[in-house]
């Protein structure tokens, strides 16, 4: 057994699962949520005690499977990335897809959920503009998970896919 | 126009037409 691919390849799936839950949890749970309990009244409860929690892990869930990946991929790390190597062709689509969705959970979302939430100082005006990049930033993120666990799984069973 | 990422519907839509041009690209170089 080669030790280090193996345990990647189980850390990138269970940090994945984690990342991928929580961010279907934001966008086909926590959306519709927010706005029923902030109609009633109810929305400190999500925005104090659940999200700030759901955040910390996903984020850091999202580090850790990013970096997993980057292990997993080994000495093929840049066959991938810069496409080198057509075996390497639909895991490399999918390590961009990762890539450009960490990107956005550290550079667009968090930042802007700092705002929404009051852990940073920010005007009405601010808070309100935090929201729409914010909300977009995961929606897209949820629009290119389609994608990047589509080339995940292609990128394992090549044949399969596109044989 | 409406976003389409403002539905759900529009956000899954969106992610199944990327994933079907993203497959033919990649078949397409793999000469598959």
């Amino acid at each position: 057994m080669d030790w280090v691919p193996a345990i990647s390849r189980w850390i990138h799936l269970l940090a994945g699962v984690m990342w991928i839950g929580l961010l279907y949890y934001f966008n086909f749970v926590n959306v519709a949520a927010a706005k029923a309990a902030a109609a009633d009244g109810t929305a400190a409860g999500i925005s104090k005690h659940v999200m700030p929690r759901a955040l910390l892990y996903f984020r850091w869930a999202a580090v850790v499977t990013w970096l997993a990946g980057a292990s997993l991929l080994g000495r093929h790390f840049f066959d991938a990335f810069f496409f080198l190597n057509k075996g390497y062709y639909a895991i490399g689509i999918g390590a961009w897809l990762g890539t450009i969705m960490l990107f956005n959970v550290w550079v667009l979302i968090w930042p802007n959920q700092k705002k929404i939430l009051g852990i940073v100082q920010a005007t009405d005006d601010e808070k309100n503009k935090a929201r729409r990049v914010g909300f977009i930033a995961s929606r897209t993120n949820t629009m290119l998970s389609l994608p990047m666990l589509y080339f995940m799984a292609a990128g394992a069973h090549s044949a399969l896919f596109f044989g | 126009m409406k976003n389409p990422l403002d539905s759900l519907w529009g956000t899954i839509i969106s992610g199944l037409i990327i994933t079907l041009i993203l497959h033919n690209i990649v078949r397409f170089y793999l000469g598959g």
